[in-house]
Parts: C-alpha cells; structure tokens; sequence
C-alpha cells in the first residue's frame, strides 16, 4: 500500500533540516515581536489615555478576529500599494509577529488583572512611580500567572510558521512543497515535516512547563 | 469649581498641625463617605480611630495615601498634599505633586502587602533605593537596622511566603519606616492576625510610640491596646467624629449614647 522510499527520506533530509533552521529562526523572531509588543499593547491599554486605550483595545480585537493568512497577504501585498514594499521575510515576521502580540496582549492583560490590589496600593504608599510600579512589582508578578499562555502561544506560532509559505518565505512547508513538486513524490517530505513539527512541539512544551516552575522558584512565588 | 481661597497655602507657625482634614469631602460615586471631616493631629501626636464597621476609618486613611478627595485640602507637615500651589492658589495637585507630596507618609494594612517576589530585606529597600535614591548598601544598612528593631533580623532573606502573618506586618512596618516617614498610618493591622501573634506586632508599634517622634494615626478594634498608648481616640459614626478625647475620656467617661452602645457592644464581644 504504502510505497515509502528510504533513500529519498535521507536525500531530502538535509533540504528539510536546513528549512527547520529557517521555520525556528521565524517563529523565534516573530515570538520575540509578538512578547515586546504584546506588552506595550497590554500596557497602552492602561493609561489613562482613553483615544490610545479605545484605539489600542479596538486594534488587538480586530487582530484577533480576522484569520492570520490574510494578515500575512495584507501586509506582504497590500502594504507596496501604500509604497510598503518588505520582503517574504520581513512581512511575515511582522504579520505573525503582530498578530500574537494581539493574543500575548491578552495573556499580560489577565496576569497584571491577577495581582492582587494591596500591591498597587503597597507600591503607592511607598511612593514608586508609575513606572518601578509595573516593572518592579506588577509585572513580575504577573509574569509567572502568564508563562502559561505564553508557552502556548511559542508553540502556536511555531506551528503557524507554514502559513509564512504563502509568501514564499523558505520555511519547512514551503521546501517541503518545493521538493514534493520537484519530485512527483509528496508522502515522504510532508510525512517528514509533521515529524519534524511533533519532534519540536512536544519537548518545547514539556520545557515551557519546566520553565515556569523554575521562574516561580526564582521569585520566591511557591 | 470649589472655592479654595479661603483655605491657606500652608500652615505655618509653632501650633501648626502635622495632619489636617480642613473641611475634606471624600465620596465614590453618589455614595459620601466623608462630609466637610476636620481633625487635626499634632507632631508626635499618637490619634487612635474606632468605630462600627462601614463608618469611614479606612477611608480617613485612604484619602492620605492612596485617594483623592472631592472638596477641601489635606495638609502634612505644613504643605497641602491634596493641592498645590499654583500662581498663589491651591490647584489640585498633579499626580507627580501628590507622590512627592505623600513621601512623608508611610502606611501598613490589614493584609500587609509585603511584595512576595522580594525577600524581606529587598522589600525594605525598595522605596528608598527607587524613591530616595539611596545606594544599596546604605539602604541595606537602614534595613537591617530596622528588621532588627521589629526582631526579624534573623529572616531577613526570607520570602514572604514563608512567614508568619505575624511577622510580615513587622516586616510591612520596617518597609513603611525605612522611607523615614513623619506621619505613620496603621489600618487595622492586627485584624487579621492570629490571636497569639497579635502581641508581637503591638509591640513594635509599642516601641514605636515609646522610642520616635512619629506622628501616627492608627485605625484599631483592640481597645485595651489603644487605651494604653493612645493620646487621643476618636470614635468615628457615620463618616464623622461622633465624639473624641483622651482614652481615660472616651473609654471611662463617654458622652454621646452611640460611643456608649457601641463600646459595650465591643466589650461584650470580646
Ligand atoms: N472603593 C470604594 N468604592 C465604593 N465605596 C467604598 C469604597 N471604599 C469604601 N467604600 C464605602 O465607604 C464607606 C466607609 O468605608 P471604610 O472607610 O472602609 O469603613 P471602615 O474602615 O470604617 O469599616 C463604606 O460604606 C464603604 O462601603
Ligand atoms: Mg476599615
């Protein structure tokens, strides 16, 4: 039934590692946009500006209600129209990128609502500013309530990182897909790529665990 | 627009008042919690604050610290904290004034609030390291000293977590010292304390009242410890001062019927 080819697996192996490199570079930075930007979206939504709270808010819900495909063509397509000219690698970091800053913005939103208020009300006494309040004391705190979510983000937009071929950034999907239509063979590079995904995901998740448990130790919080 | 002329720039001279409630209106919404409230407590002064549940004790506090106030002006140590001066009126004071403005000021709560990421010593040495701008060392230095005063030299690398309800409100209240405050606001802070825990934390305050020149205003259910060290008490209803003076006043010899009912209420529940 099955006519798997051993000697194609390994002659394609190299291709599809060398792809895997380009899929972890892509999800990383776009993990390390959507964390920062997450964070000031979470934030902006706090002060007491109501236009950049309102703005902020309406932004991140439409983020998060419209697909990631269609961001990723937007910004790769629509974006020379308004003289926005990126390249596949550039537009889909920042696709991907904003569109979890969106979810992680949430993720930060309910970890900083986690802390209690005596904090807040701790840190006013003390007189800290605005500022030591939230990076000194609110979101450390909220950080290890949120590692969580995070986690769980990292390994959705690993897993996300196929969509980037529509652009034809050379990520595993898309050199899977070359190599299948080069090849007339599709069973071995896609079999292959579903492993390669499962070979990441479960571990990174088992370390995102161990993660937070570390950071709660480290901070004193169990 | 309130009408602040008639309220001084600053209180000046030897009488002046540490604290002063000069005719403050606190509400949150419909709801007024406190009406045209006076008091006045002088340096070193040590003003207890009882009352039913509801009447407005925290919120006395509150409005120091934490809260703006709807109409009148707080004073502390002279200068108004509510408002600032402003081309030789009082203006209601920016958020930058007020946190300046409040330093003077340290507080504890009820549920002591220590940072539970920070060991003790590190949450005695954040505000002054962040706020003062003390260096590390000597803030450390101020902190030991402190922990020590409040017996807790011995934990001092301890997490919150891992401490006694007991001896996180001494900690709470070496936080609160080490920003070298004039004015100390205790809210109930035995309230949610075991009962064999509660001596060590009047203690300090105890030590407090014997050994500083702190002026302190202290919201408390325990009536014999607020016999003993208190130079005035003021029996709070209904968002106001139903009746105050010395504790041999108050407690021997009320006046006002509410005073009356609700200190028998309190000592046959307790
Ligand atoms: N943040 C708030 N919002 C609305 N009402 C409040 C708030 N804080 C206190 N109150 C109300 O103000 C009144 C006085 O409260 P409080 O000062 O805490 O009383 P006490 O400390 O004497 O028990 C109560 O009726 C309380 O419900
Ligand atoms: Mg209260």
């Amino acid at each position: 039934m099955f006519d798997w080819d051993w000697a194609f697996t390994l002659e394609i192996l190299p291709r599809l590692l060398e792809a895997t490199l380009n899929t972890l570079i892509a999800a990383g930075a776009g993990y390390v946009i959507a964390v920062f930007l997450g964070l000031a979206f979470a934030l902006a939504q706090r002060t007491p500006f109501r236009a950049l709270t309102l703005g902020v808010r309406e932004a991140v819900e439409f983020i998060r209600s419209t697909p990631l495909v269609l961001q990723i063509f937007f910004v790769f397509f629509v974006g020379p129209q308004f003289g926005v000219t990126l390249s596949p690698w550039t537009a889909g970091m920042i696709a991907i990128g904003l569109h979890y800053s969106a979810y992680l913005s949430e993720v930060y939103r309910g970890g900083i609502e986690s802390v209690p208020k005596g904090q807040w009300e701790a840190a006013a006494a003390l007189s800290l500013s605005t500022r030591d309040t939230y990076f000194r004391i609110i979101i450390p705190q909220a950080l290890p309530p949120s590692l969580a979510g995070m986690g769980n983000y990292l390994v959705g937009i690993f897993k996300d990182t196929p969509m980037l071929s529509v652009i034809g950034v050379a990520e595993l999907m898309h050199t899977a897909n070359a190599i299948g239509s080069e090849n007339y063979r599709y069973l071995e590079p896609y079999t292959m790529v579903g492993i390669i995904f499962l070979c990441i995901s479960l571990p990174a998740a088992a370390m995102v665990r161990s993660f937070e448990a570390w950071v709660r130790r480290k901070l004193g919080l169990s | 627009m309130e009408d602040l002329s008639r309220f001084p720039l600053r209180l000046e001279g030897p009488d002046a008042p540490m604290v002063r409630f000069d005719h403050v209106t606190k509400r949150y919404g419909d709801l007024v919690v406190l009406e045209d409230f006076c008091l006045d407590v002088a340096e070193g002064e040590m003003v207890t604050v009882i009352g039913p549940s509801g009447s407005g004790k925290t919120t006395v506090l509150r409005i120091l610290m934490l809260e703006r106030i709807q109409e009148g002006v707080i004073y502390v140590d002279g200068a108004p904290i509510s408002h600032m001066e402003k081309k030789g009126r009082l203006v209601p004071a920016s958020e930058r004034y007020l946190r300046r403005a409040r330093e003077p000021i340290g507080m504890c709560f009820q549920h002591f609030n220590l940072f539970p990421h920070m060991t003790a010593i590190q949450n005695c040495m954040e505000g002054p390291v962040q706020v003062l701008g003390l260096s590390r060392q000597d803030a450390r230095e101020r902190a030991e000293e402190l922990l020590e005063m409040v017996g807790m030299i011995e934990k001092k690398d301890e997490h919150p977590s891992r401490l006694s309800g007991g001896q996180q409100q001494r900690v709470a209240i070496a936080r609160a010292l080490a920003m070298r405050p004039k004015v100390m606001l205790f809210d109930e802070v035995t309230s949610a304390l075991d009962p064999e825990v509660i001596g060590e934390v009047t203690e300090v305050i105890r030590k407090l009242v014997h050994e500083h020149r702190l002026t302190m205003l202290m919201v408390t259910h325990q009536m014999g410890f607020a016999a003993d060290i208190s130079d005035r008490v003021c029996f709070f209803y209904g968002g106001r001062i139903e009746e105050q003076g010395t504790p041999e006043e108050l407690f021997g010899n009320p006046q006002k019927e509410r005073t009356q009912q609700f200190l028998s209420a309190v000592k046959s529940a307790g």
